[in-house]
């Protein structure tokens, strides 16, 4: 089975600061890590490949700092890793993304399965998973707890729901974002690590992908952030006061009203 | 201080590093109490590589030696000796095979401990036979194609656990020195079966148990070595392995400092952090200046003994004796700076001293160690008056 896990550098929530003034992330001294869910999306694909066979391919668009990042994901058991680097991709939001990462792949082209993490932790759009199988017109399964099995042309896999799980059995190729109770990663292996070392990143620019100038980056971004602020916290607040019996009075005559 | 490891040797501590602080060290307490073997532990340990690191890279090890199994074992022991010494088990077993064992016997079970796969366990001592390894009983007869090995052996780590055992036996009582030899028993040998698990002091994680070998046939090819030839493999396997046993000394007592400053600097007494007291500071250099020692040793010794192979005896025993007098005195200069908090098992300091203690006593006594530190001097200063 051949997989591309998508994955995304992020500040380390651990450190992360606001800036007062813009009210945008800070980012200068903070730590850069892979998005904790991307993680979890390269574990199952890693542990797909040790049952199937085949081999995994991690992809990020993102700036050249981001090559750690692909290097740690290759410790960790991805055989290939390309970077979609350039600066006409700067300022995208999940529209101009989605697209970028939909040429890289149309570029990379053999594929069985997609899998991203349900969304990444600095933006929480959770959108690019979805639009990326929008654009490359397969089938897409969020948040995904379980793939259950994979046999000839379909996988069959658990969705995570509020009040249990979908089972759900799609054709291949497909995408599928992932939750962090699909599997625990697993910690890079010292041979891991020294081929991560050595191997060759594929860096692929706006033009190697072949794409449009005018979908990329900030020009081919349907939204725009017009104002960044922390929402004021709202909701009032009540303390009873009394003996437990007269709290429990009170609690019901305010409750009462509503049952 | 750096050591100046290679960018390979780093990448060992770094993986090691982080299976300590993401396993081991949440774990500790809780294997502590519970006294179960650290079994997705040492699961990790073998996905990471790392039970291949001092295994020749024909056996499918990654080819390193000494030194690097001192540098993961460090880390280990400074999250939990107990996982530490589950984790150096298979390697003291393994060591018979390495050194003296034949081609085919290299080959057979070298890349499955390699792997993690199975994991191996020594058998030296018995209950008339610890210091003095003469007294050993356990005898291995020779019928037609097969031994067939009768006794007990006592306090075996990994026991019940490894699949691998690599076990001395008198094969002539009238040769002496000279009549045992090292077999390997697998664990589904015919005969073969394990004691009642020991309650320890410390490393309570670690499996303790006996080997009971009752008319115990093993095929006649699983010899180690030359017949009769079990003490010398012994003996070098021993200063293969003491320097492991000596950064766990090393490990733990790092473990303990680090327990010990991060503690002083929080806890508050006459207004002020306890690490603003000369009394306290005295004692949290003293141990800071004793784990710095007995890791530049131990580091200088497994060097010493990657690159002399003939000349192992006394940089092993040196430094196995320095570093663990120095974890037994160092955790209990660390329960003191915690004080009534350290003696209570809400603090992992407790359980590293208890820990301590063991190292004092295994792979040889710090007295037989020093005997061979000893005889070591006497030859040498023989050769040069």
């Amino acid at each position: 089975m051949k997989i591309i896990v998508c994955v995304k550098q992020v500040p380390d929530a651990k450190d992360v600061r606001l800036d007062p003034k813009t009210n945008t992330l800070s980012r200068e001294g903070v730590q850069a890590i892979m998005n904790p869910y991307d993680r979890h999306a390269l574990e199952e694909a890693v542990r797909l490949k040790e049952q199937y066979g085949g081999m995994v391919t991690v992809l990020s668009m993102g700036p050249p700092q981001a090559e750690e990042m692909l290097r740690e994901a290759v410790s960790c058991g991805a055989d290939e890793a390309v970077l979609v680097s350039d600066r006409a991709f700067a300022g995208a939001d999940t529209w101009a993304t989605t697209y970028t990462l939909s040429m890289a792949i149309k570029k990379i082209d053999d594929f069985d399965l997609i899998l991203c993490g349900k969304q990444a932790i600095d933006g929480d759009t959770a959108q690019v998973g979805p639009g990326l199988a929008e654009r490359l017109d397969i089938p897409f399964v969020a948040y995904v707890r379980k793939i259950n099995a994979c046999t000839g042309n379909t996988i069959r896999a658990e969705r995570l729901m509020d009040d249990g799980y979908d089972l759900v059995e799609v054709e291949l190729p497909a995408l599928f974002t992932v939750v962090k109770e699909i599997n625990e990663p697993r910690i890079p292996s010292l041979k891991g690590k020294m081929k991560a070392k050595k191997i060759d990143i594929t860096k692929l620019t706006a033009v190697d992908i072949e794409a449009d100038p005018e979908q990329l980056g900030l020009k081919g971004s349907t939204t725009q952030v017009v104002k960044v602020f922390s929402p004021e916290l709202k909701g009032a607040r009540a303390m009873l006061a009394g003996t437990p019996s007269e709290q429990v009075a009170q609690l019901y005559a305010k409750l009462s009203p509503l049952l | 201080m750096d050591y100046f490891l290679s960018e390979e040797q780093q990448m060992i501590v770094d993986v090691a590093r982080q299976i300590t602080d993401e396993m081991i060290v949440p774990q500790r307490a809780e294997l502590d109490e519970t006294e179960d073997y650290p079994r997705d532990i040492l699961t990790a340990i073998a996905k990471a590589d790392l039970y291949g690191l001092y295994i020749p890279e024909e056996y499918g090890g990654l080819g390193g030696g000494c030194f690097e199994i001192v540098l993961a074992l460090e880390q280990f022991a400074r999250g939990c000796t107990g996982v530490a010494t589950a984790f150096a088990a298979s390697a003291l077993g393994a060591y018979p095979i390495l050194i003296s064992g034949s081609e085919e016997l290299k080959q057979k079970y070298m890349p499955l401990i390699a792997n993690g796969e199975k994991l191996a366990a020594f058998a030296l001592t018995e209950a008339n036979a610890g210091s003095d390894a003469s007294g050993i009983q356990t005898t291995a007869v020779l019928d037609g194609d097969e031994w067939v090995l009768n006794g007990t052996k006592q306090w075996i780590t990994n026991a019940g656990e490894a699949q691998i055992y690599t076990v001395i036996a008198i094969t002539d009582k009238s040769k002496g020195p000279r009549g045992a030899t090292m077999f390997v028993v697998e664990d589904t040998d015919p005969g073969f079966s394990y004691g009642v698990k020991e309650k320890k002091l410390g490393i309570r994680c670690s499996s303790t148990r006996e080997l009971i070998f009752k008319d115990c046939r093993i095929p006649k090819d699983r010899v180690i070595g030359r017949i009769g030839m079990g003490f010398i493999t012994v003996m070098k396997t021993l200063d293969q392995s003491r320097p492991g046993i000596a950064i766990l000394g090393v490990g733990l007592g790092q473990g303990a400092l680090d327990e010990a400053v991060t503690y002083a600097k929080q806890r508050v007494q006459f207004g002020k952090p306890i690490i603003s007291f000369q009394a306290v500071q005295h004692i949290l250099a003293d141990m800071a200046i004793q784990v710095e020692a007995g890791r530049a040793l131990v580091y200088s010794a497994a060097k010493h003994i990657d690159a002399h192979k003939n000349d192992m005896s006394k940089a092993s025993s040196m430094c196995k004796v320095f570093a663990t007098d120095m974890a037994m005195k160092v955790t209990v200069d660390a329960v003191q700076v915690l004080a009534g908090y350290g003696y209570m098992r809400d603090y992992p300091v407790e359980k590293m001293m208890r820990d301590a203690k063991i190292l004092q006593i295994y792979e040889g006594t710090n007295q037989i160690q020093r005997n061979v530190i000893g005889q070591e001097l006497n030859k040498e200063y023989m050769r040069s008056s």
